[in-house]
Protein backbone atom coordinates (compact mmCIF):
# COMPACT_ATOMS: atom_id res chain seq x y z
CA UNK A 1 0.00 0.00 0.00
CA UNK A 2 1.63 3.77 -1.14
CA UNK A 3 -0.18 5.29 1.60
CA UNK A 4 3.53 7.03 2.46
CA UNK A 5 3.33 10.49 1.49
CA UNK A 6 6.37 11.09 -0.78
CA UNK A 7 5.84 14.81 -1.26
CA UNK A 8 9.52 15.44 -2.71
CA UNK A 9 8.74 13.27 -6.42
CA UNK A 10 7.82 16.19 -8.45
CA UNK A 11 10.42 18.10 -9.94
CA UNK A 12 8.17 21.39 -11.20
CA UNK A 13 7.57 22.04 -7.62
CA UNK A 14 8.94 25.25 -5.94
CA UNK A 15 10.55 24.28 -3.24
CA UNK A 16 8.78 22.35 -0.18
CA UNK A 17 6.56 24.17 1.42
CA UNK A 18 3.47 22.43 2.85
CA UNK A 19 0.46 24.96 2.25
CA UNK A 20 -2.35 21.50 3.21
CA UNK A 21 -1.35 19.23 5.71
CA UNK A 22 -3.27 16.64 6.14
CA UNK A 23 -3.68 13.60 8.74
CA UNK A 24 -6.01 11.17 10.12
CA UNK A 25 -8.54 13.08 9.03
CA UNK A 26 -11.50 11.79 9.76
CA UNK A 27 -15.54 12.21 8.70
CA UNK A 28 -18.75 9.93 8.83
CA UNK A 29 -21.87 10.43 8.36
CA UNK A 30 -23.77 8.41 11.22
CA UNK A 31 -23.06 5.36 9.57
CA UNK A 32 -21.65 6.07 6.52
CA UNK A 33 -17.68 6.53 6.76
CA UNK A 34 -16.86 8.53 4.19
CA UNK A 35 -13.05 9.66 5.17
CA UNK A 36 -11.52 6.66 7.99
CA UNK A 37 -7.54 7.93 8.45
CA UNK A 38 -6.75 10.26 5.41
CA UNK A 39 -3.30 11.65 4.99
CA UNK A 40 -1.76 13.87 2.84
CA UNK A 41 0.63 16.60 2.25
CA UNK A 42 0.33 19.46 -0.72
CA UNK A 43 3.65 21.98 -1.37
CA UNK A 44 3.23 25.00 -2.42
CA UNK A 45 2.89 25.18 -6.15
CA UNK A 46 1.53 21.49 -6.80
CA UNK A 47 -1.26 20.86 -8.40
CA UNK A 48 -2.76 17.60 -7.03
CA UNK A 49 -5.32 15.56 -8.87
CA UNK A 50 -7.93 14.01 -6.49
CA UNK A 51 -9.27 10.73 -8.36
CA UNK A 52 -11.59 8.17 -6.91
CA UNK A 53 -15.30 7.10 -7.51
CA UNK A 54 -18.40 8.91 -7.38
CA UNK A 55 -19.93 9.25 -4.00
CA UNK A 56 -16.45 8.00 -2.17
CA UNK A 57 -15.72 11.57 -0.66
CA UNK A 58 -13.62 13.79 -2.54
CA UNK A 59 -16.44 16.36 -2.21
CA UNK A 60 -16.60 15.98 1.28
CA UNK A 61 -12.33 16.35 1.68
CA UNK A 62 -12.05 19.66 -0.11
CA UNK A 63 -15.48 21.26 1.96
CA UNK A 64 -13.12 20.09 4.70
CA UNK A 65 -9.85 21.83 3.75
CA UNK A 66 -12.00 25.02 2.98
CA UNK A 67 -14.10 24.70 6.31
CA UNK A 68 -17.71 24.04 4.58
CA UNK A 69 -17.66 20.78 6.56
CA UNK A 70 -16.43 19.66 10.53
CA UNK A 71 -14.32 16.72 10.36
CA UNK A 72 -15.01 14.50 12.93
CA UNK A 73 -11.50 14.31 14.00
CA UNK A 74 -7.90 14.48 12.69
CA UNK A 75 -5.47 17.08 12.26
CA UNK A 76 -5.90 19.43 8.80
CA UNK A 77 -3.73 22.59 8.30
CA UNK A 78 -3.99 24.66 5.44
CA UNK A 79 -1.33 27.49 5.03
CA UNK A 80 0.38 26.11 8.63
CA UNK A 81 -2.45 26.86 10.37
CA UNK A 82 -5.10 24.54 12.42
CA UNK A 83 -8.40 24.78 10.49
CA UNK A 84 -10.21 23.88 13.60
CA UNK A 85 -8.52 26.18 15.79
CA UNK A 86 -9.25 29.53 13.58
CA UNK A 87 -12.30 32.21 14.95
CA UNK A 88 -15.21 33.11 12.32
CA UNK A 89 -12.69 36.33 11.58
CA UNK A 90 -9.65 33.79 11.04
CA UNK A 91 -11.62 31.62 8.89
CA UNK A 92 -12.92 34.24 6.67
CA UNK A 93 -9.45 35.80 5.91
CA UNK A 94 -8.16 32.40 5.33
CA UNK A 95 -10.98 31.79 2.65
CA UNK A 96 -9.89 34.72 0.90
CA UNK A 97 -7.09 32.89 0.40
CA UNK A 98 -8.48 29.80 -1.01
CA UNK A 99 -10.67 29.57 -4.60
CA UNK A 100 -13.42 26.88 -4.33
CA UNK A 101 -14.88 26.41 -7.72
CA UNK A 102 -18.26 24.21 -6.64
CA UNK A 103 -18.62 21.02 -8.55
CA UNK A 104 -22.51 22.66 -9.68
CA UNK A 105 -20.65 25.80 -10.80
CA UNK A 106 -22.78 27.36 -7.78
CA UNK A 107 -23.57 30.76 -9.54
CA UNK A 108 -26.25 33.00 -8.07
CA UNK A 109 -29.63 32.53 -10.34
CA UNK A 110 -31.00 35.66 -8.67
CA UNK A 111 -27.74 37.86 -10.16
CA UNK A 112 -26.22 38.51 -13.23
CA UNK A 113 -22.67 37.29 -14.02
CA UNK A 114 -21.37 40.26 -13.03
CA UNK A 115 -23.34 40.32 -9.85
CA UNK A 116 -22.01 36.83 -9.19
CA UNK A 117 -18.52 38.13 -9.58
CA UNK A 118 -18.55 40.67 -7.79
CA UNK A 119 -19.97 38.97 -4.81
CA UNK A 120 -16.81 37.62 -3.61
CA UNK A 121 -15.08 41.48 -3.93
CA UNK A 122 -17.62 42.83 -2.10
CA UNK A 123 -18.34 40.88 0.61
CA UNK A 124 -14.52 39.87 1.31
CA UNK A 125 -14.72 43.51 3.07
CA UNK A 126 -10.97 43.45 4.83
CA UNK A 127 -9.25 41.43 1.95
CA UNK A 128 -6.79 44.26 -0.04
CA UNK A 129 -7.46 44.43 -4.14
CA UNK A 130 -5.80 46.43 -6.12
CA UNK A 131 -8.19 47.88 -8.83
CA UNK A 132 -11.82 48.89 -9.32
CA UNK A 133 -14.71 46.51 -8.95
CA UNK A 134 -15.67 46.89 -13.42
CA UNK A 135 -11.39 46.31 -13.73
CA UNK A 136 -11.41 42.97 -11.52
CA UNK A 137 -15.09 41.48 -12.78
CA UNK A 138 -13.38 42.56 -16.63
CA UNK A 139 -9.96 41.05 -16.01
CA UNK A 140 -11.79 37.72 -14.77
CA UNK A 141 -13.97 37.31 -17.61
CA UNK A 142 -11.43 38.18 -19.88
CA UNK A 143 -9.24 35.21 -17.94
CA UNK A 144 -12.15 32.60 -18.85
CA UNK A 145 -12.63 34.33 -23.02
CA UNK A 146 -16.53 34.95 -21.62
CA UNK A 147 -16.25 38.65 -21.48
CA UNK A 148 -19.76 38.96 -23.81
CA UNK A 149 -21.91 37.51 -20.94
CA UNK A 150 -21.14 40.24 -18.04
CA UNK A 151 -24.82 41.40 -18.77
CA UNK A 152 -26.19 37.41 -18.57
CA UNK A 153 -28.08 35.81 -15.95
CA UNK A 154 -27.27 31.95 -14.93
CA UNK A 155 -30.19 30.80 -16.73
CA UNK A 156 -29.32 31.83 -19.90
CA UNK A 157 -25.43 30.42 -20.04
CA UNK A 158 -24.06 27.05 -21.17
CA UNK A 159 -23.49 24.27 -18.47
CA UNK A 160 -19.65 25.51 -19.84
CA UNK A 161 -19.95 28.47 -19.37
CA UNK A 162 -21.39 28.67 -16.34
CA UNK A 163 -18.49 26.47 -15.26
CA UNK A 164 -15.53 29.09 -16.40
CA UNK A 165 -17.60 31.78 -14.94
CA UNK A 166 -17.54 29.68 -11.95
CA UNK A 167 -13.90 29.45 -12.14
CA UNK A 168 -13.52 33.18 -12.65
CA UNK A 169 -15.49 33.79 -9.55
CA UNK A 170 -13.25 31.53 -7.67
CA UNK A 171 -9.83 33.28 -8.71
CA UNK A 172 -11.23 36.88 -8.63
CA UNK A 173 -9.52 37.61 -5.18
CA UNK A 174 -6.57 35.86 -6.49
CA UNK A 175 -6.02 33.08 -4.27
CA UNK A 176 -2.98 31.62 -3.35
CA UNK A 177 -5.17 28.10 -3.34
CA UNK A 178 -7.57 26.89 -5.87
CA UNK A 179 -9.95 23.68 -4.99
CA UNK A 180 -11.45 22.73 -8.10
CA UNK A 181 -14.67 19.85 -8.25
CA UNK A 182 -14.69 18.69 -11.29
CA UNK A 183 -14.37 21.15 -13.36
CA UNK A 184 -14.85 19.11 -16.46
CA UNK A 185 -17.63 16.48 -15.63
CA UNK A 186 -20.40 16.76 -18.10
CA UNK A 187 -18.34 18.37 -20.84
CA UNK A 188 -17.55 17.44 -24.25
CA UNK A 189 -13.99 16.42 -24.69
CA UNK A 190 -12.79 19.74 -26.40
CA UNK A 191 -14.26 21.45 -23.73
CA UNK A 192 -12.92 19.78 -21.48
CA UNK A 193 -9.42 20.18 -22.82
CA UNK A 194 -10.13 24.12 -23.08
CA UNK A 195 -10.57 24.46 -19.25
CA UNK A 196 -7.95 21.85 -18.52
CA UNK A 197 -5.73 24.80 -20.50
CA UNK A 198 -7.45 27.18 -18.70
CA UNK A 199 -6.44 25.92 -15.60
CA UNK A 200 -3.25 25.20 -16.21
CA UNK A 201 -2.63 29.20 -17.75
CA UNK A 202 -3.90 30.55 -14.84
CA UNK A 203 -2.06 28.31 -12.77
CA UNK A 204 0.99 29.64 -14.68
CA UNK A 205 0.22 32.80 -14.62
CA UNK A 206 -1.18 33.49 -10.54
CA UNK A 207 1.25 30.87 -9.17
CA UNK A 208 -1.14 28.81 -7.33
CA UNK A 209 -1.19 25.72 -5.64
CA UNK A 210 -4.19 23.94 -6.71
CA UNK A 211 -5.94 20.34 -5.78
CA UNK A 212 -8.40 19.19 -8.89
CA UNK A 213 -10.86 16.77 -8.16
CA UNK A 214 -11.30 14.58 -11.76
CA UNK A 215 -12.80 11.85 -13.08
CA UNK A 216 -10.94 12.74 -16.34
CA UNK A 217 -7.46 10.97 -16.82
CA UNK A 218 -6.79 13.74 -20.20
CA UNK A 219 -6.82 16.32 -17.41
CA UNK A 220 -4.90 14.53 -14.80
CA UNK A 221 -2.05 13.71 -17.48
CA UNK A 222 -1.67 17.07 -18.20
CA UNK A 223 -2.64 19.00 -15.37
CA UNK A 224 -1.29 16.77 -12.51
CA UNK A 225 1.80 16.58 -10.73
CA UNK A 226 0.41 14.21 -8.50
CA UNK A 227 -2.55 12.39 -8.14
CA UNK A 228 -3.93 10.82 -5.09
CA UNK A 229 -6.62 8.05 -5.38
CA UNK A 230 -9.25 8.10 -2.99
CA UNK A 231 -10.93 5.04 -1.95
CA UNK A 232 -12.14 3.63 1.32
CA UNK A 233 -11.70 6.45 3.18
CA UNK A 234 -8.14 6.48 2.89
CA UNK A 235 -5.48 7.76 0.21
CA UNK A 236 -4.86 4.34 -0.81
CA UNK A 237 -2.56 5.58 -3.41
CA UNK A 238 -0.49 8.30 -4.68
CA UNK A 239 1.57 9.16 -7.34
CA UNK A 240 2.81 10.93 -11.12
CA UNK A 241 -0.17 10.34 -13.21
CA UNK A 242 2.59 7.78 -15.02
CA UNK A 243 3.14 6.03 -11.84
CA UNK A 244 -0.61 5.31 -11.29
CA UNK A 245 -1.46 4.18 -14.87
CA UNK A 246 1.55 1.41 -15.02
CA UNK A 247 0.02 0.12 -10.99
CA UNK A 248 -0.88 -3.19 -10.56
CA UNK A 249 -3.33 -2.95 -8.46
CA UNK A 250 -6.98 -3.96 -9.69
CA UNK A 251 -8.90 -0.96 -8.00
CA UNK A 252 -6.21 1.85 -9.53
CA UNK A 253 -5.89 -0.55 -13.13
CA UNK A 254 -10.02 -0.74 -13.16
CA UNK A 255 -9.98 2.98 -12.86
CA UNK A 256 -7.69 4.12 -15.35
CA UNK A 257 -8.42 1.84 -18.40
CA UNK A 258 -12.04 2.13 -18.14
CA UNK B 1 -57.55 -5.16 14.76
CA UNK B 2 -54.63 -4.77 11.81
CA UNK B 3 -56.60 -1.70 10.74
CA UNK B 4 -56.75 0.17 14.63
CA UNK B 5 -52.97 -1.21 14.82
CA UNK B 6 -52.32 0.74 11.20
CA UNK B 7 -54.26 3.37 12.32
CA UNK B 8 -52.47 3.94 15.58
CA UNK B 9 -49.10 4.07 13.74
CA UNK B 10 -50.34 6.14 11.64
CA UNK B 11 -51.72 8.74 13.89
CA UNK B 12 -48.52 7.88 16.19
CA UNK B 13 -46.07 8.51 13.00
CA UNK B 14 -47.68 11.80 12.35
CA UNK B 15 -47.16 13.62 16.36
CA UNK B 16 -43.87 12.34 15.99
CA UNK B 17 -43.82 14.38 12.41
CA UNK B 18 -45.90 17.19 14.44
CA UNK B 19 -42.93 17.59 17.03
CA UNK B 20 -40.06 16.68 15.35
CA UNK B 21 -41.36 19.80 12.92
CA UNK B 22 -41.98 22.32 15.90
CA UNK B 23 -38.55 21.08 16.96
CA UNK B 24 -36.88 22.43 13.63
CA UNK B 25 -39.10 25.54 13.83
CA UNK B 26 -38.22 26.18 17.24
CA UNK B 27 -34.49 25.76 16.99
CA UNK B 28 -34.62 27.71 13.61
CA UNK B 29 -36.27 31.05 15.65
CA UNK B 30 -34.04 30.59 18.15
CA UNK B 31 -31.20 31.00 15.68
CA UNK B 32 -32.69 33.52 14.68
CA UNK B 33 -33.00 36.13 17.27
CA UNK B 34 -29.37 34.95 18.53
CA UNK B 35 -27.55 35.47 14.98
CA UNK B 36 -29.93 37.98 13.39
CA UNK B 37 -29.27 40.76 16.41
CA UNK B 38 -26.02 40.76 15.93
CA UNK B 39 -23.89 42.92 13.29
CA UNK B 40 -23.07 43.38 11.02
CA UNK B 41 -26.57 43.78 9.37
CA UNK B 42 -27.87 43.69 5.76
CA UNK B 43 -30.12 46.18 5.63
CA UNK B 44 -29.65 46.53 2.26
CA UNK B 45 -30.77 42.98 1.33
CA UNK B 46 -33.53 43.29 3.55
CA UNK B 47 -35.01 46.26 1.72
CA UNK B 48 -34.53 44.07 -1.14
CA UNK B 49 -36.53 41.55 -0.17
CA UNK B 50 -38.72 43.49 1.24
CA UNK B 51 -39.42 44.59 -2.41
CA UNK B 52 -39.63 41.44 -3.96
CA UNK B 53 -42.03 40.27 -1.28
CA UNK B 54 -44.22 43.50 -2.49
CA UNK B 55 -44.32 43.02 -5.75
CA UNK B 56 -44.65 39.48 -5.84
CA UNK B 57 -47.98 39.75 -4.09
CA UNK B 58 -49.46 43.31 -4.96
CA UNK B 59 -51.72 41.58 -7.50
CA UNK B 60 -52.82 38.63 -5.99
CA UNK B 61 -54.03 40.50 -3.04
CA UNK B 62 -55.15 43.50 -4.66
CA UNK B 63 -58.22 41.18 -6.63
CA UNK B 64 -58.21 38.67 -3.58
CA UNK B 65 -59.41 41.49 -1.28
CA UNK B 66 -61.71 43.45 -3.78
CA UNK B 67 -63.81 40.55 -4.37
CA UNK B 68 -63.57 38.99 -0.80
CA UNK B 69 -65.13 42.74 0.02
CA UNK B 70 -67.61 42.82 -2.53
CA UNK B 71 -68.88 39.36 -2.19
CA UNK B 72 -69.10 39.97 1.88
CA UNK B 73 -71.49 42.44 1.47
CA UNK B 74 -73.48 41.00 -1.38
CA UNK B 75 -73.85 38.20 0.98
CA UNK B 76 -75.15 39.64 4.17
CA UNK B 77 -76.92 42.12 2.84
CA UNK B 78 -80.29 40.05 2.13
CA UNK B 79 -80.27 38.41 5.92
CA UNK B 80 -79.28 42.04 7.15
CA UNK B 81 -81.62 43.89 5.30
CA UNK B 82 -84.70 41.19 6.19
CA UNK B 83 -83.79 42.22 10.00
CA UNK B 84 -83.97 45.86 9.31
CA UNK B 85 -80.41 46.43 9.95
CA UNK B 86 -79.22 47.27 6.02
CA UNK B 87 -77.99 50.29 7.83
CA UNK B 88 -75.30 48.39 9.98
CA UNK B 89 -74.09 47.12 6.87
CA UNK B 90 -71.01 49.19 6.30
CA UNK B 91 -70.20 49.42 10.51
CA UNK B 92 -70.09 45.37 9.77
CA UNK B 93 -68.43 44.70 6.97
CA UNK B 94 -65.64 46.93 7.85
CA UNK B 95 -65.55 45.16 10.97
CA UNK B 96 -65.41 41.77 9.57
CA UNK B 97 -62.93 43.05 7.10
CA UNK B 98 -60.04 44.58 9.52
CA UNK B 99 -60.66 42.33 12.26
CA UNK B 100 -60.30 39.63 10.05
CA UNK B 101 -60.75 38.91 6.28
CA UNK B 102 -57.80 41.25 5.51
CA UNK B 103 -55.27 39.58 8.29
CA UNK B 104 -56.12 36.22 7.60
CA UNK B 105 -56.38 36.71 3.60
CA UNK B 106 -53.47 38.31 3.02
CA UNK B 107 -52.05 36.09 5.77
CA UNK B 108 -53.03 33.24 3.63
CA UNK B 109 -52.21 34.20 0.78
CA UNK B 110 -48.66 35.33 0.99
CA UNK B 111 -48.37 32.14 2.91
CA UNK B 112 -49.14 30.50 -0.53
CA UNK B 113 -47.21 32.58 -2.48
CA UNK B 114 -44.40 34.20 -0.65
CA UNK B 115 -43.81 31.19 2.18
CA UNK B 116 -43.58 28.33 -1.18
CA UNK B 117 -41.38 30.93 -3.15
CA UNK B 118 -39.09 31.90 -0.17
CA UNK B 119 -38.64 27.43 0.60
CA UNK B 120 -38.03 26.93 -3.19
CA UNK B 121 -35.58 29.47 -3.66
CA UNK B 122 -33.49 28.49 -0.68
CA UNK B 123 -34.17 24.44 -1.16
CA UNK B 124 -32.36 25.13 -4.94
CA UNK B 125 -29.75 27.19 -3.59
CA UNK B 126 -29.25 25.00 -1.02
CA UNK B 127 -28.79 21.72 -3.59
CA UNK B 128 -26.55 23.68 -5.81
CA UNK B 129 -23.96 24.60 -4.08
CA UNK B 130 -24.88 28.29 -3.34
CA UNK B 131 -25.23 28.70 0.40
CA UNK B 132 -21.91 26.76 0.66
CA UNK B 133 -20.48 29.44 -1.82
CA UNK B 134 -21.79 32.32 -0.08
CA UNK B 135 -20.21 30.96 3.50
CA UNK B 136 -16.47 30.57 1.40
CA UNK B 137 -17.24 34.24 0.27
CA UNK B 138 -17.33 35.88 3.78
CA UNK B 139 -20.82 35.56 4.08
CA UNK B 140 -22.73 34.13 7.09
CA UNK B 141 -25.24 32.63 4.52
CA UNK B 142 -28.04 32.19 7.79
CA UNK B 143 -28.09 36.16 8.18
CA UNK B 144 -28.06 36.95 4.62
CA UNK B 145 -30.26 34.67 3.42
CA UNK B 146 -32.61 33.56 6.31
CA UNK B 147 -32.35 36.56 9.00
CA UNK B 148 -33.66 39.11 5.96
CA UNK B 149 -36.35 37.21 4.56
CA UNK B 150 -37.91 36.44 7.84
CA UNK B 151 -37.56 40.42 9.16
CA UNK B 152 -38.93 41.28 5.66
CA UNK B 153 -42.20 39.00 5.57
CA UNK B 154 -42.63 39.89 9.20
CA UNK B 155 -42.63 43.70 7.83
CA UNK B 156 -44.46 43.41 4.85
CA UNK B 157 -47.11 41.35 6.19
CA UNK B 158 -48.42 43.98 8.04
CA UNK B 159 -48.03 46.50 5.18
CA UNK B 160 -49.75 44.37 2.40
CA UNK B 161 -52.70 44.03 5.32
CA UNK B 162 -53.31 47.32 5.50
CA UNK B 163 -53.33 47.46 1.75
CA UNK B 164 -55.86 44.68 1.42
CA UNK B 165 -58.24 46.10 4.21
CA UNK B 166 -58.24 49.26 2.18
CA UNK B 167 -58.93 47.58 -1.01
CA UNK B 168 -61.40 45.32 0.57
CA UNK B 169 -63.56 48.18 1.95
CA UNK B 170 -63.43 49.70 -1.16
CA UNK B 171 -64.58 46.26 -2.32
CA UNK B 172 -67.22 46.38 0.28
CA UNK B 173 -68.11 49.93 -0.81
CA UNK B 174 -68.93 48.74 -4.58
CA UNK B 175 -70.87 45.78 -3.14
CA UNK B 176 -73.50 48.06 -1.43
CA UNK B 177 -73.70 50.25 -4.42
CA UNK B 178 -74.78 47.29 -6.47
CA UNK B 179 -78.31 47.72 -4.60
CA UNK B 180 -78.14 50.55 -2.71
CA UNK B 181 -77.42 53.88 -3.65
CA UNK B 182 -74.36 54.98 -0.81
CA UNK B 183 -73.09 57.92 -0.97
CA UNK B 184 -69.44 57.67 -0.01
CA UNK B 185 -68.86 60.76 2.83
CA UNK B 186 -71.45 58.94 4.59
CA UNK B 187 -69.79 54.89 3.60
CA UNK B 188 -66.62 55.97 4.60
CA UNK B 189 -67.98 58.45 8.07
CA UNK B 190 -69.59 55.01 8.98
CA UNK B 191 -66.60 52.86 9.00
CA UNK B 192 -64.61 54.95 11.00
CA UNK B 193 -67.44 55.24 13.20
CA UNK B 194 -67.36 51.30 13.52
CA UNK B 195 -63.77 50.96 14.13
CA UNK B 196 -62.03 51.58 17.52
CA UNK B 197 -58.73 50.88 18.06
CA UNK B 198 -59.71 47.76 19.98
CA UNK B 199 -60.44 46.58 16.80
CA UNK B 200 -57.41 47.41 14.76
CA UNK B 201 -54.58 47.57 17.36
CA UNK B 202 -54.96 43.13 18.04
CA UNK B 203 -55.94 43.07 14.13
CA UNK B 204 -52.35 44.84 13.29
CA UNK B 205 -50.39 42.97 15.75
CA UNK B 206 -51.22 39.36 14.93
CA UNK B 207 -50.15 40.72 11.28
CA UNK B 208 -46.48 40.77 12.46
CA UNK B 209 -46.72 37.03 13.82
CA UNK B 210 -48.32 36.31 11.15
CA UNK B 211 -45.25 37.46 9.03
CA UNK B 212 -42.71 36.45 11.13
CA UNK B 213 -44.38 32.83 11.07
CA UNK B 214 -44.59 32.88 7.06
CA UNK B 215 -40.94 33.59 7.41
CA UNK B 216 -39.80 31.23 9.53
CA UNK B 217 -41.70 28.44 7.93
CA UNK B 218 -40.18 29.25 4.26
CA UNK B 219 -36.52 29.74 5.57
CA UNK B 220 -36.59 26.37 7.56
CA UNK B 221 -38.20 24.31 5.46
CA UNK B 222 -35.68 25.52 2.36
CA UNK B 223 -32.32 25.82 4.15
CA UNK B 224 -33.04 22.34 5.79
CA UNK B 225 -34.69 20.82 2.32
CA UNK B 226 -32.80 17.56 1.43
CA UNK B 227 -30.63 16.90 -1.80
CA UNK B 228 -32.07 16.95 -5.49
CA UNK B 229 -34.45 18.74 -6.50
CA UNK B 230 -37.54 16.49 -5.42
CA UNK B 231 -36.71 17.59 -2.15
CA UNK B 232 -36.96 21.35 -3.10
CA UNK B 233 -40.51 20.47 -4.64
CA UNK B 234 -41.42 18.57 -0.95
CA UNK B 235 -39.99 21.32 1.05
CA UNK B 236 -41.92 24.00 -0.81
CA UNK B 237 -45.11 22.37 -0.83
CA UNK B 238 -45.12 21.25 2.72
CA UNK B 239 -43.82 25.13 3.37
CA UNK B 240 -47.04 26.22 2.36
CA UNK B 241 -48.97 23.45 4.38
CA UNK B 242 -47.20 24.31 7.34
CA UNK B 243 -47.32 28.29 7.09
CA UNK B 244 -50.83 28.34 6.78
CA UNK B 245 -52.10 25.78 9.78
CA UNK B 246 -49.22 28.50 11.66
CA UNK B 247 -51.10 31.35 10.36
CA UNK B 248 -54.61 29.88 11.69
CA UNK B 249 -53.02 28.92 14.63
CA UNK B 250 -51.88 31.84 15.27
CA UNK B 251 -54.95 33.99 14.61
CA UNK B 252 -56.96 31.71 16.94
CA UNK B 253 -54.73 32.31 20.10
CA UNK B 254 -54.98 36.05 19.18
CA UNK B 255 -58.44 36.01 19.11
CA UNK B 256 -58.74 34.15 22.32
CA UNK B 257 -56.31 36.57 24.01
CA UNK B 258 -58.03 39.74 22.62
CA UNK B 259 -61.47 38.28 24.24
CA UNK B 260 -59.82 37.77 27.42
CA UNK B 261 -58.80 41.01 27.63
CA UNK B 262 -62.52 41.78 27.23
CA UNK B 263 -61.69 43.65 23.22
CA UNK B 264 -64.42 41.42 21.61
N1 LIG C 1 -24.68 16.40 4.07
C1 LIG C 1 -24.52 15.08 4.02
N2 LIG C 1 -25.20 14.28 4.86
C2 LIG C 1 -25.05 12.94 4.82
N3 LIG C 1 -24.24 12.30 3.98
C3 LIG C 1 -23.54 13.04 3.11
C4 LIG C 1 -23.64 14.47 3.08
N4 LIG C 1 -22.82 14.93 2.12
C5 LIG C 1 -22.24 13.85 1.57
N5 LIG C 1 -22.66 12.72 2.17
C6 LIG C 1 -22.21 11.37 1.84
O1 LIG C 1 -20.82 11.38 1.81
C7 LIG C 1 -20.35 10.55 0.77
C8 LIG C 1 -19.32 11.27 -0.04
O2 LIG C 1 -19.93 12.33 -0.73
P1 LIG C 1 -19.12 13.25 -1.72
O3 LIG C 1 -20.04 14.31 -2.17
O4 LIG C 1 -17.86 13.69 -1.09
O5 LIG C 1 -18.80 12.27 -2.93
P2 LIG C 1 -17.87 12.54 -4.18
O6 LIG C 1 -16.68 11.66 -4.06
O7 LIG C 1 -17.63 13.98 -4.35
O8 LIG C 1 -18.78 11.97 -5.36
P3 LIG C 1 -19.04 12.59 -6.82
O9 LIG C 1 -17.90 12.20 -7.67
O10 LIG C 1 -20.29 11.92 -7.24
O11 LIG C 1 -19.20 14.05 -6.66
C9 LIG C 1 -21.55 10.07 0.00
O12 LIG C 1 -21.78 8.72 0.34
C10 LIG C 1 -22.67 10.95 0.47
O13 LIG C 1 -23.84 10.18 0.55
MG1 LIG D 1 -18.30 15.44 -5.56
Amino acid sequence: MATEINSANSPSVTGNVPVIEIQHLKKAFGDNVVLSDFNLTINKGENMVVMGKSGIGKTILIKCIIGLVKPDGGLLKVFGQDISKLNHRELDDMRTRIGFVFQSSALYDSMTVRQNLEFPLRRHRRKKITGTLEELVREALHNVGLENTIDLMPSELSGGMRKRIGIARSLILKPELVLYDEPTTGLDPITSEEITRLIMDLQEKYKTTAIIITHDTAMAREAANRIVFLWKGIAYKEGTYDELIHDQDPEIKHFFTR
Amino acid sequence: MTTTRKADNIFSKSIDEFFSEMAELARFAARFFSEGLKPPYEFKEVMNQCYEIGIKSLVLVSITAFILGLVLVMQSRPTMVEFGAGSFLPAMSSISIVREIGPLVTALICAGKIGSGISAELGSMKVTEQIDAMEVSGTNPYKYLVVTRILATSLMIPVLTVYADCISLIGAFTGSNIKDDVNLTFYVNRVFEALHYTDVAPAFIKTFFFGFIIGLVGCTKGYNSKKGTEGVGKAANISVVVAMVGVIIIDMVVTQITSMLGYL
